[in-house]
């Protein structure tokens, strides 16, 4: 079920005056694939993110989405190729009702424009109403449903990262990006969370994951990306990175520091 | 999954839609209701009032409440701020003050053209400056504000600091708008149009596009809003509102223009009607204009003190509603409840 | 007159204006950098300093050095006052607030000095005399200076204020990282106080200097303060050095502007500049480089 490259990465870098957070990264996304990408702290995941979405330009390399470069596009152009992404801090649109912030993610299906939405015609109405209930729908994918009319600044954590990626599904992406899902969620919360995103992947949308939480990336992915400051470690699937023994020693490593 | 949860599952779905689909329903009915009462009132103010001055002020009010409503949705949508508007409403007003004085035409022709022309000289200055985060845009505002007050100062073509003399008024089939109860429900006409106009546009997709990119650019910009393009087009119309304010302003009793009522001191006063009212809300900017205007006309009699009060009323006005007047009055209609009910729980 | 001397002439009254934008700029960016608003009551101070001065000449008879420095100590009580009485209070409001506060306070004091000492113009006398001196066949009063000199000290002041005492670095501290300022136990609204004190202080002596070059009246403090704002701009809002340059470099271009193309457009030659530096180089001439968004 495994089908071609959706995403190619190829010798990326990205530099922050000196520090070398990403360094000739090169990887593959397949088109139905669940992949992590994991690594330790300042290993360059978030950086990787912000490179493929145009919030950060990548200094070389090659980043290609069914065959068209990413780098250098605006957010809102990537996002229109069909490339989603969840943030770490879930950025939801906190002074919007929680519909509103879903109907915002179905931005790229509706066509309506300032002046035509001032005149509110029977078209614009129309579309308002598809929106709307394309809106519940993403929501009720998520099982949020219930809090549609609710303002997005008052939910917990475990929810605000539900309709956050109810938003990014309205848009109906090929790719999502999620950046930390299970950050701040309980074990239950992750372990939902995780069930969430193969029932994503069943419907045919390619997941990129960065994440922190071991359970949730062994259970859910086909393919796990190591990387250790900026460079990939390892490649493969989750038994084979399990063994791995320079992955072992990163994350050694990383707990010998903090001790 | 067996097909029978399944169709259970998309009942209760759809009535998840309804209900959503039929509370927004009755949300634009509550405010249609409002918009309705509130232009009802309008239109029986002259059964009462036909004093010919306080008509002539509500003129001015409704002029405000259209450049308020105008620079709100720049202000409370997008995010972002002028400190020139009094510009463009001088740009609308002399454009159409010297096409029909001067050359001529008819208001009704010298309208889209001073629109038009507002409208470009906005996207002129918004295009660079809105591609830039950060409050470019204020900083550019100014200075087009002040570039624009000079030169009506200084041009031949707008009569300078002595004035455009002549203006003609509009027509409407052959009758002249003469009178000033006349001329007050052609003005307030417009305030219905362009408050409705707004109404409509913060509620959908591209009023969702503007709260959105105004909270987290980078979130918006992921969900394919063109956030650059978005705020311009918000700019370009809150100048649209300040033009079509200028255009009823020179068309009105005094058939006059002088580039004083369009300096600096009217952009900030204009931003202080959205900031005062309540950014982000319909009805905010539309007391914050109605204040001010009625608090600027109160004070003229009292020579020099006005503007001492006016200042102090601000700064006062401000620290204790930093939220603008209405969500201020809002705030406390809610404790009084709140204290109703404390009271109500403990007899 | 040659050209060349008539050029020179432009230059050297561009560059005495320029000083006293190069000094209201400075004030506006350490009110900025203290607390991230824009204080447009800032012309005010000038507009203080300016017609203290003048009034404690005329109607009290005091000496200059007298008059002057009760001028910049009452300047910067106000400037003090203005901070505890308006921005405090409303210390948890928006940036775009406490703006217009200071758009309040600008009227407040802008009406009140007219309602105190009149709508009329009011002179200072030159502190040492008018007569020019000769700058390779341009004039240059002893006046320009008293302003130039004014600007270098305050310029050199502040610089050592910044470089050497502890509250100077602290309010830079606060301006770099209010939260680690703040950790490390530096009190933020203490170094508010400071940088409106030490703002509308600078702003009193450009009033002073400036005043027997112009005249001074109530409302000067509005054109004064929006050119100032104008300058901190073009270097960099928040930069010292950049709104020093900022401000001769106004002067000039407006002194070239005014004398080579046309007077009666001089107060708009500031903010045309204005605008072509935010459309091509936005973060000031000596602001570092600005990201773009989408």
């Amino acid at each position: 079920m495994i089908g071609a490259a959706l995403l190619e990465l190829r010798g990326l870098r990205k530099d922050f005056g000196g520090l070398e957070a990403v360094k000739d990264v090169s990887f593959t996304v397949r088109e139905g694939q669940i992949k992590a990408l994991i690594g330790p702290n300042g290993a360059g995941k978030t950086t990787i993110f912000n490179l493929l979405t145009g919030v950060l330009p990548a200094q070389a390399g090659r980043a290609e989405f069914a065959g068209t470069s990413l780098l250098g596009l605006a957010p809102h152009r990537i996002a229109a190729l069909g490339v989603g992404r969840t943030f770490q801090t879930t950025l939801l649109f906190d002074d919007m009702t929680v519909l509103e912030n879903v109907m915002v993610g179905h931005h790229l299906r509706g066509r309506m424009g300032l002046l035509g939405s001032a005149l509110r015609g029977s078209g614009v109405r129309a579309e308002e109403r598809v929106t709307r209930e394309a809106a519940m729908e993403a929501l009720a994918r998520v099982a949020v449903a219930e809090v549609a009319a609710r303002p997005a600044g008052e939910l917990p954590i475990g929810q605000r990262r539900l309709v956050e990626v109810a938003r990014a599904l309205a848009a109906q992406p090929r790719l999502l990006l999620m950046d930390e899902p299970a950050a701040g969620l309980n074990m239950r919360e992750t372990e939902q969370m995780g069930e969430l995103i193969r029932q994503i992947r069943d419907a045919g949308v390619t997941v990129l994951l960065v994440e922190h939480d071991m359970s949730l990336v062994m259970g859910i992915s086909e393919e796990i990306l190591v990387l250790d400051r900026g460079e990939r470690l390892a490649e493969g699937p989750p038994e084979a990175i399990q063994k791995d023994e320079r992955v072992l020693a990163a994350y050694l490593g990383e707990e010998a520091e903090e001790c | 999954m067996n097909p029978r949860n399944a169709t259970e599952r998309s009942t209760e779905l759809s009535d998840l839609q309804e209900a959503q689909v039929a509370a927004h329903r009755r949300r634009r009915r509550r405010q249609f209701l409002q918009l309705l009462v509130f232009f009802a009132v309008v239109a029986l103010v002259p059964v009462f009032v036909r004093n010919a001055y306080y008509l002539n002020v509500l003129v001015y009010v409704g002029i405000y409440v259209i450049i308020a409503t105008g620079l709100n949705l720049l202000m409370g949508y997008a995010g972002q701020i002028s400190l020139g508007h009094a510009g463009f409403y001088g740009l609308g007003a002399y454009t159409s003050g010297v096409l029909t004085a001067t050359y001529g035409w008819s208001p009704w022709a010298a309208m889209p053209v001073a629109v038009a022309l507002t409208c470009a000289v906005a996207y002129v200055v918004g295009r660079p400056t809105l591609r830039l985060r950060g409050h470019y845009l204020a900083m550019a505002t100014l200075g087009l504000g002040i570039i624009i007050q000079v030169l009506l100062r200084q041009s031949s073509i707008t009569g300078g600091a002595s004035g455009l003399l002549g203006i003609p008024a509009i027509s409407i089939a052959g009758r002249s708008l003469e009178t000033d109860m006349q001329y007050y429900f052609f003005v307030w006409a417009f305030v219905a149009l362009l408050l409705v106009a707004f109404a409509n546009l913060v509620d959908s997709r591209p009023g969702r596009a503007l709260r959105a990119l105004r909270e987290s650019e980078l979130a918006a910009g992921m969900l394919g809003v063109d956030t650059a393009s978005y705020k311009v087009q918000a700019f370009v119309i809150s100048a649209a509102y300040a033009a079509i304010g200028g255009i009823l302003y020179a068309h009105a009793s005094m058939h006059f223009l002088s580039p004083q009522p369009f300096g600096f001191h009217t952009s900030i006063a204009l931003v202080v009607m959205v900031v005062l009212g309540g950014e982000g809300t319909l009805w905010g900017p539309v007391f914050g204009a109605a204040t001010i205007t009625l608090i600027q006309e109160k004070l003229r009699p009292y020579n020099d003190i006005d503007i001492v009060v006016y200042g102090l009323l601000l700064i006062v006005m401000l620290i204790m509603m930093p939220g603008g007047l209405s969500r201020g009055l809002a705030a406390f209609v809610e404790r009084l409840r709140g204290r109703a009910r404390v009271e109500e729980a403990a007899s | 007159m040659t050209w060349e001397q008539q050029v020179l002439q432009y230059l050297l009254s561009g560059i005495t204006t320029g000083s006293t934008y190069a000094l209201i700029a400075l004030g506006f960016s350490l009110v900025y950098n203290a607390t991230g608003v824009i204080n447009f009551a800032q012309g005010e101070f000038v507009m203080l300093g300016g017609m203290i001065t003048a009034v404690l000449l005329k109607s009290w008879g005091l000496s200059l050095p007298l008059a002057a420095g009760i001028a910049i100590v009452a300047t910067t009580l106000v400037g003090l006052a203005l901070d505890r009485a308006a921005i405090r209070p409303a210390r948890n409001a928006s940036i775009v607030t406490l703006v217009i506060i200071t758009v309040g306070a600008s009227i407040f004091m802008r009406g009140l000095a007219g309602i105190i000492w009149g709508p009329n113009e009011h002179a200072v006398p030159a502190f040492s005399g008018e007569q020019a001196i000769t700058v390779g066949g341009a004039f240059i009063t002893p006046q320009s200076l008293w302003v130039l000199g004014a600007t270098v000290v305050v310029a050199l002041a502040m610089w050592a204020v910044f470089e050497y005492t502890l509250v100077g670095k602290a309010m830079r501290a606060c301006a770099i990282n209010p939260v680690a300022a703040r950790l490390c136990g530096i009190d933020l609204s203490r170094m508010v106080s400071w940088s409106f004190a030490l703002a509308a202080g600078s702003g009193a002596i450009a009033g002073i200097v400036l005043a027997p070059l112009t005249m001074t009246q109530y409302n000067v403090g509005t054109m004064l303060g929006l050119k100032g704002f104008c300058a901190a701009m073009l270097g960099g809002l928040g930069n010292g050095l950049g709104a020093i340059a900022g401000g001769f470099l106004l002067g000039v271009l407006e002194a070239l502007g005014a004398g080579l193309i046309s007077s009666s457009y001089k107060d708009a030659i500031a903010f045309v500049v204005l605008l072509a530096v935010l459309v091509l180089k936005p973060s000031g001439l000596l602001g570092g480089s600005e990201g773009r968004s989408g």
